[in-house]
């Protein structure tokens, strides 16, 4: 039995429709995220789970319970799980106070809080603001306050709403440790929301991928960022080329693929005639002044239309007969000489490109 | 105007030689006016709190209505508690009439809407995130509740002081059901009235001037809370 189940939950404000239909299921221990662009519903999804709002429609169960079923098991299975806001406000009070609040809720004995508070502190590194009051706090210890208090009260299931949204990369990076560390040494189920693909990456065993509150993909991530399921998914992913074309025709698992005349070679089962779109991550194509003999199986020629450094990186746009962007080092770039007008060649082997059906 | 300034000369010579008379009556405003306000207080905070967390029917109207009887006339309540308390009035055989507690009755009724409607804003305005946050972390009901007060804590002392510069303000009801009696429930305001028919001028001065003095504090109070 799933720990936390949702089933066709589905949520509406003003008349639309922000999140449809969603069922998921997340096992005890399991580190779920929850990734989607902004306005996608991660939020909203949360809330429902940790039973802050009520569903226009559908059911969460806590361990095949439904939480909504009455106030008391409201409040009961709350008690069993922590959130950590996108926006966490700590309350007018001191660190210590803060972290003890959902502890003295609980009805947790004065020598038990302040044993537990005392340990967070150190788990957090804010005991030598033990006593100043909250509100004094920067962004990051904020945000260390807010998932201190949350796993002080020793929650089975800890939701955290984009823990490192609204900081500065070295917060960030600190927070990000400390979930980290928390999902090592606990035994803890953790969903998060973030729109952090590498984020989502890096922390969870699963992911969920949200789209206009619609739960387009789930599952590993590496299935995630190499194979998305659709076109919000595969450009959520950083999937930057995505041509459309039609499969011309078949070999094997081999296919060939028309776009706009050209002809690519693509890893695919996809009917002869099927309206698909090819997927490739720029750092997958090598970009090079003649035609290079490779394994690759495709090598297209064509012209710089914009070249732009980003860092150690040059982004290189190239016109094939429809646009293709390619990222080389910077170095690569100058010794070759890359810049718009320029004659390349675009080579990307048939494996790296991902090909999903067009709707 | 010579008779204005030997006036306020003698009402400063009364209050810094701790004249007893003077010092009695402001002394027994004080008591009667704090006593309003913690009462007041006791009821209001709780009652505020209740009609903030829950949703009902007519709760805006109820909301409006105890705005509009911020400025209710003393003299109004007054009559009212006097109707209540009088020997002939259902609650006669209290035997309250003309005694401190009929003063704190009356000027609990008196401050109670300003409170109410004043610590109900001061709830709303915190923060939806504290409650969410509150909620999230295992909060039951009254749990809740006291968190939010706690978080509101300077909006709601500003109101507690609203309400006893208020009561301590007000002549209406001290006259009406106190009955102004020396040395029992004479208070400043029904003093300085008193006073001033009868031409004691400095009495009446130096009991104003203690009245401004506690106004003033009250101000200086208020405006440190608000800047929190």
């Amino acid at each position: 039995m799933p720990l936390i189940e949702t089933r066709n939950l589905t949520q509406r404000r003003d008349g639309q429709t922000i999140l449809k239909n969603i069922n998921l299921r997340v096992e005890r221990g399991e580190v779920y995220a929850l990734i989607g662009p902004t306005g996608a519903g991660k939020t909203t999804l949360l809330r429902l789970i940790d039973i802050l709002d009520t569903p226009a429609d559908g059911k969460v169960f806590f361990n095949g319970v439904d939480v909504n079923s009455s106030d008391k098991i409201r409040l009961e299975t709350r008690r069993r799980m922590a959130f950590v806001l996108q926006k966490p406000v700590v309350f007018n009070t001191s660190v210590y106070e803060n972290i003890a609040y959902g502890l003295r809720w609980r009805g947790v004995d004065s020598r038990h809080i302040r044993e537990g508070v005392e340990g967070i502190l150190e788990t957090v590194g804010l005991t030598m603001y033990k006593h100043r009051n909250a509100r004094t706090l920067s962004g990051g210890e904020v945000q260390r306050v807010a998932i201190a208090r949350a796993i002080a009260v020793r929650p089975e299931v800890l939701l955290l709403d984009e823990p490192t949204a609204n900081l500065d990369p070295v917060s960030a990076s600190k927070i990000e440790d400390l979930i980290a560390g928390i999902i090592k040494r606990e035994t803890i189920t953790v969903i998060m929301a973030t729109h952090d693909m590498s984020q989502g990456q890096r922390l969870a065993d699963r992911i969920g991928v949200l789209v206009n509150g619609e739960m387009v993909q789930s599952g590993d991530p590496r299935e995630i960022f190499a194979s998305p399921g659709n076109r919000q998914v595969a450009e959520f992913v950083g999937m930057e080329n995505i041509i459309d074309g039609v499969v011309a025709s078949s070999e094997g698992e081999v296919a060939a693929i028309d776009i706009n005349g050209r002809i690519i070679e693509a890893v695919t089962e996809f009917d002869v005639g099927e309206a698909v779109s090819v997927c490739m991550r720029p750092e997958d194509i090598t970009v090079a002044l003649s035609r290079i003999s490779s394994s690759a199986r495709n090598s297209l020629d064509g012209k710089i239309t914009w070249t732009v450094a980003t860092g150690p990186l040059c982004r290189v746009e190239i016109d094939c007969g429809f646009p293709l962007v390619a990222l080389v080092t910077r170095r690569s770039s100058e010794e070759m000489g890359l810049k718009k007008g320029k004659d390349v060649y675009a080579t990307f082997k048939a494996v790296s490109i991902h090909v999903i059906r067009r709707h | 105007m010579t008779e204005i300034w030997n006036g306020l000369v003698k009402a400063v010579e009364l209050i810094i030689s701790f004249d007893p008379e003077v010092m009695q009556i402001a002394g027994r405003s004080l008591l009667i006016a704090v006593s309003s306000a913690v009462i007041g207080s006791a009821i209001c905070i709780p009652l505020a709190s209740i009609i903030h967390f829950n949703k009902f029917r007519g709760k805006r109207f109820l909301v409006s209505l105890i705005q509009t009887f911020y400025s209710v006339p003393t003299v109004a309540v007054g009559l009212f508690v006097f109707v209540f308390i009088s020997s002939a009035g259902p609650l006669g055989g209290l035997g309250i009439l003309f005694t401190p507690p009929a003063i704190v009755v009356g000027q609990v009724i008196l401050i109670t809407p300003i409170l109410l409607g004043l610590t109900i804003s001061a709830l709303n305005s915190v923060d939806r995130t504290i409650l969410d946050t509150a909620r999230s972390l295992g909060a039951g009901g009254w749990q809740m509740a006291v968190l939010v007060v706690k978080e509101a804590r300077f909006a709601v002392m500003a109101a507690v002081i609203m309400g006893f510069g208020r009561a301590i303000s007000e002549v209406g009801i001290s006259l009406m059901v106190g009955g102004n009696i020396r040395g029992f429930t004479r208070v400043i305001t029904t003093a300085i009235s008193l006073e001033t028919s009868k031409g004691d001028i400095e009495l009446a001065m130096a009991l104003g001037i203690i009245l401004i003095i506690i106004a003033l504090v009250v101000n200086i109070v208020m405006n440190r809370i608000q800047q929190r």
